[in-house]
């Protein structure tokens, strides 16, 4: 037997959307993460629940990239498959990477699964895949041998299979199994028959790899090299709860949580519900309308109120988010991104609501918007959200996406007592009270809460004039009202930090994204400078306003692309405002960038850039440059 | 002044100095002096208090309250006043709506709010039209009415807000002309005391575009209403006529009294507010023209609020785990420690 180490590896789990993939993707990461690398995890799903066995639609996957260096993304192609029926091999064995390893479950490899997967002729005999090293191991059968005997019907036996590909592949990479078996019995509490079998049929997957003598070589992964300190494994949905949490303690008031299932943000909710004792109140609204409004009420009785959605649900709350612009009530709205329009692509990614936040309102209805870039950078996102509608007196909204909120990555967890707090407090003081005095600084107007003896006042949607908050017609009124709500946004300036810049403030090509992207992004330009190219990123956090930070070095590039999972909003909004000729990097297939793909685009820009006044066109994907 | 002085309040202190700008005539100027001079009665304290409305012509109402006061939009108000009574259980939530506002637009709103018996105060303005667009019909118009929407008059037929509260679950039903302020002010009195969902049905006039729908009940009242007493019979007319239960529990209108032909007293059905919710959707289907309708009082029932259970949970998950600790909760799940060397420890 042979031990390889390898610098990193991508792994691909795919099988029946009822086959447990996600659930032996997410144990596989754990292992990784305990055995010190550094890791990235891209769950990908469809939205049918248990769509019907073997069919091409139905297939679940969950892919994980482990590394013993810093890593950003998922990763571009797997570097091993793990096939559990002919419908996962064949929507993804043209991803593998030539040469790459397949494990095939070859039990499933029946007449009627072929048939289902449209295969004419077994992939398994017909030679097709000889490109690849391909490893056929009845997993089916030898889970069913495993638990022979046992006290589990043979239809449950059969739901244990995924098991025996984690043993294997635990096997594989050198991973230890008494974590792995010590999670299952807990997991398994309830029912310890069913982590019983699973315990042993984790085992059978390990020694078959060990005795089976199919594979020839371990690999091994050294551990990562990580910043001190403690970590902990994370998605960005459960780093956006612990941020509303935090950020709301940061305030030093309560948390109010409301929010209507939808994919991809429910689990924000169902997080949140189990922190009743840390005084966070989550709310199941009737709809997505009345999510928005109990957030409403609940900001205006004083609470730190939260709503989240992804953009169907957003666009049901649009009337309500303009009452909270007009009424300027404190209000955090997450949209957690997936394809559109209409119910579109529910589980899969897609950064297509930015105009939708930035401009999806009637009226002049300004309202920052600010976008993490990271599953871990979701709780800062939170906690800054938190601080700017509080301190401004404004709706905020914060953007994540399908690929954020499930993917998951080593986290430095922070130190809480370092978080500066932001306290805020509710105006008492009854004398010379008006409903719209702003604080000459940021705009805001008091936040004054029912209850307050002296203070009672009447807001609402209807203009109100610019002092007094009676409602007022006037012409001029309302002229002076819009532009103070946008200003107050604006000056939204002066709390944003630096610019998240990596390169050098001018050179040949500037590439600009924001959200979810960053890895892609960020791994690609490293890249390309470590060879000496004259490229830099910058990644934006707060779309609405525009980092200030940026209008300093954007015309200090020759070439701009502006790389997104749209058809180019943020561009539209970068030529709009700084009148430049920046170029789109676009994909919308609901799936994250590749890093390649970001890499050619900054080629074929740095091609251009040198010396050249082209300005043609240089994507196929995308609206054309000039138009 | 003296704290004293200062809590008895009167009309004028719940009064805004904002111009009131709804039409000559209308009902809704009735109504407010009466929610003006009850709260006043009650000693409530206004900065306790909030007005929560949605949008049409009752819904300017908060404006004209010297309490706190949110006019939102259309239809969304009680769930805006949910979210606010989660939150601020210590605050009296007053809901001002239409019959647009809070049966076509917002219906949703309406019974999910009622249904959950959230305490709120929800008082239905229903003139049977809308008024602020201008006239079209509303979902409490009666088939057939012309309206600049239907120059053919409605096709559709209009809900009854007092069975739709019933069946949504609401635990204090009742119902008012605007112009009897005695019985209005008496049952806000009660609608205030009363820890739930209430919702009031307020038989409203507009003098504009609905002239006179409810004339037939407000002109002569002892014939076209019943006024409901708790554990009294249900009559009308000066106790001549009252209301029997017949065959397949249809109400009959017969006349009361031992002669020949005459139903004697003991088969008047009696009027029970916490009876079964069979009884209250009867009464519910009592409705002009062909019985008179009754006011007062409908249906009650004593249930636990939303708000209540909601702060109970928050309440009982502190006892049992203890107020929440932020370090614990973030270091919670798999960690792992990296050292200086920034390896895995």
């Amino acid at each position: 037997m042979e031990t390889k180490n390898l610098e990193r590896v991508v792994i691909r789990f795919v099988g029946d959307s009822g086959d447990g993939m996600q659930l032996t993707g997410s144990e596989f990461a754990k292992a990784a993460a305990e055995a010190g690398n550094d890791i990235s995890t891209f769950p990908d799903f469809p939205a049918e629940i248990r769509a019907p066995a073997g069919s091409l639609f139905g297939v679940s996957g969950f892919q994980l990239h482990f590394s013993s260096s810093e890593i950003h993304t998922p990763g571009d192609a797997p570097d091993v498959l793990v096939a559990m029926n002919p419908a996962g091999l064949k929507t993804n064995i043209k991803d593998l990477v030539l040469g790459g390893t397949l494990i095939v479950n070859t039990g499933a490899f029946n007449e009627a699964n072929l048939k289902k997967a449209a295969y004419k002729t077994n992939p398994l005999e017909d030679g097709s895949l000889d490109k690849y090293k391909v490893h056929s191991v009845d997993i089916s059968h030898l889970t069913n041998v495993a638990l022979e005997g046992g006290p589990l019907s043979n239809k449950e036996k059969g739901r244990a299979k995924n098991f025996f590909a984690l043993g294997l592949v635990f096997w594989m990479y050198g991973r230890e199994l008494g974590p792995e078996i010590k999670r299952i019995e807990q997991q398994f509490a309830k029912k310890p028959e069913f982590g019983a079998a699973n315990v042993l049929v984790l085992k059978a997957g390990y020694h078959y790899g060990e005795t089976a003598e199919v594979f020839q070589t371990v690999y091994k992964v050294p551990p990562a090299h990580f910043k001190p300190g403690m970590y902990r494994n994370i998605t960005g949905n459960e780093a956006i709860a612990l941020g509303l949490v935090v950020g709301a303690n940061l305030a030093g008031k309560s948390l109010f949580y409301s929010g209507y299932p939808i994919t991809p943000a429910s689990s924000i909710l169902h997080s949140l519900a189990k922190y009743k004792n840390f005084g966070t109140m989550t709310f199941q609204a009737e709809d997505e309308i009345a999510a928005m409004g109990a957030a409403l009420g609940a900001a205006y009785g004083g609470s730190i109120a939260v709503t989240a959605s992804s953009g169907p649900g957003i666009a049901l709350k649009g009337e309500a988010m303009g009452l909270g612009v007009m009424t300027e009530l404190p209000v955090v709205i997450l949209n957690i991104q997936r394809g559109g329009p209409s119910t579109g692509l529910p589980t899969k990614t897609e950064q297509s609501d930015l105009s939708q936040s930035l401009f999806g309102r009637n009226g002049e209805s300004p309202m920052p918007v600010l976008a993490a870039k990271s599953p871990g950078d979701t709780f800062y996102c939170a906690i800054e959200a938190v601080k700017i509608a509080t301190r401004y007196m404004t709706p905020v909204i914060l953007l994540s996406d399908g690929y954020l909120a499930n993917g998951s990555e080593p986290w430095l967890l922070p130190n809480l007592e370092a978080l500066p707090r932001f306290d805020v407090t509710h105006r008492t003081d009854p004398n010379n009270y008006f409903v719209y005095e702003r604080d000459p600084k940021t705009l805001a107007r008091a936040w004054v809460i029912p209850g307050t003896p002296g203070l009672e006042h009447r807001i609402g949607g209807i203009e109100k004039d610019a002092l007094t908050g009676n409602i007022s017609y006037a012409p001029e009124n309302h002229e002076k009202q819009t532009h103070t709500r946008q200003e107050k946004v604006d000056r939204i300036a002066q709390d944003i930090g630096e610019l998240d810049l990596s390169g050098p403030e001018s050179g040949d090509v500037l590439i600009i994204g924001w959200g979810g992207t960053y890895g892609s992004l960020r791994q690609s330009q490293q890249a390309l400078a470590a060879q000496g190219k004259s490229v830099s990123h910058a990644h934006l956090r707060w779309l609405s306003p525009l980092e200030p930070g940026l209008a300093k070095v954007i015309k200090n590039f020759k070439r701009v692309i502006v790389a997104e999972l749209n058809m180019g909003q943020l561009r539209m909004l970068i030529r709009a405002t700084y009148l430049i000729d920046a170029v789109g990097l676009n994909k919308i297939q609901g799936m994250p960038f590749k890093v390649s793909e970001v890499t050619e685009a900054i080629e074929r820009e740095l091609g251009i850039a040198p010396g050249s006044t082209s300005t043609a066109p240089v994507r196929s994907d995308a609206l054309p440059a000039n138009a | 002044m003296s704290e004293a002085v200062k809590l008895k309040l009167s009309k004028k202190d719940l009064e805004t100095d904002q111009d009131v700008r709804w039409c000559p005539g209308c009902g809704d100027y009735a109504i407010l002096a009466t929610v003006q001079r009850t709260l006043a009665n009650l000693g409530i304290k206004r900065e306790n208090t909030v007005f929560v409305s949605g949008i049409g012509c009752s819904s300017r109402f908060p404006y004209y309250m010297n309490t706190y006061g949110f006019h939102t939009i259309h239809g969304r108000a009680p769930a805006i006043a949910s979210g606010l009574k989660i939150t601020r259980p210590d605050l009296d939530v007053w809901v001002i709506t239409g019959d647009g506002d809070a049966l076509s637009i917002g219906g949703n709103h309406f019974i999910h709010a009622l249904r959950r018996n959230m305490d709120l105060k929800i008082i239905l303005f229903n003139n049977q039209i809308y008024g602020l667009t201008k006239g079209q019909y509303s979902p409490t118009s009666t088939i057939g009415t012309r309206a600049p929407s239907t120059p053919s008059g409605s096709i559709d037929h209009p809900l009854n807000p007092m069975s739709l509260a019933l069946g949504a679950g609401a635990t204090f039903v009742a119902r008012a002309t605007d112009t009897d302020a005695k019985l209005t002010g008496s049952i806000l009195e009660r609608a205030y005391a009363h820890k739930g969902a209430v919702l009031i049905e307020m038989l409203q006039n507009c003098p504009v575009f609905n002239d006179g729908v409810w004339d037939a009940v407000k002109d002569d009242p002892a014939n076209r209403q019943i006024v409901l007493v708790d554990g009294q019979p249900l009559l009308f007319a000066k106790g001549t006529k009252g209301i029997k239960l017949g065959a397949d529990l249809r109400p009959q209108i017969v006349d009361v009294g031992d002669a020949a032909g005459q139903t004697p007293l003991s088969e008047i059905v009696v009027h029970t507010e916490q009876g079964s919710p069979l009884y209250a959707h009867l009464l519910a289907q009592l409705v002009q023209p062909d019985f008179p309708m009754p006011v007062g009082v409908l249906h009650r029932a004593i249930k636990p609020t939303y708000d209540a259970l909601a702060q109970q949970q928050m309440q009982d998950a502190k006892d049992k785990l203890g107020l929440g600790d932020l370090n614990k909760l973030m270091f919670s799940g798999m960690t792992w420690e990296v050292g200086a060397d920034g390896t895995r420890h």
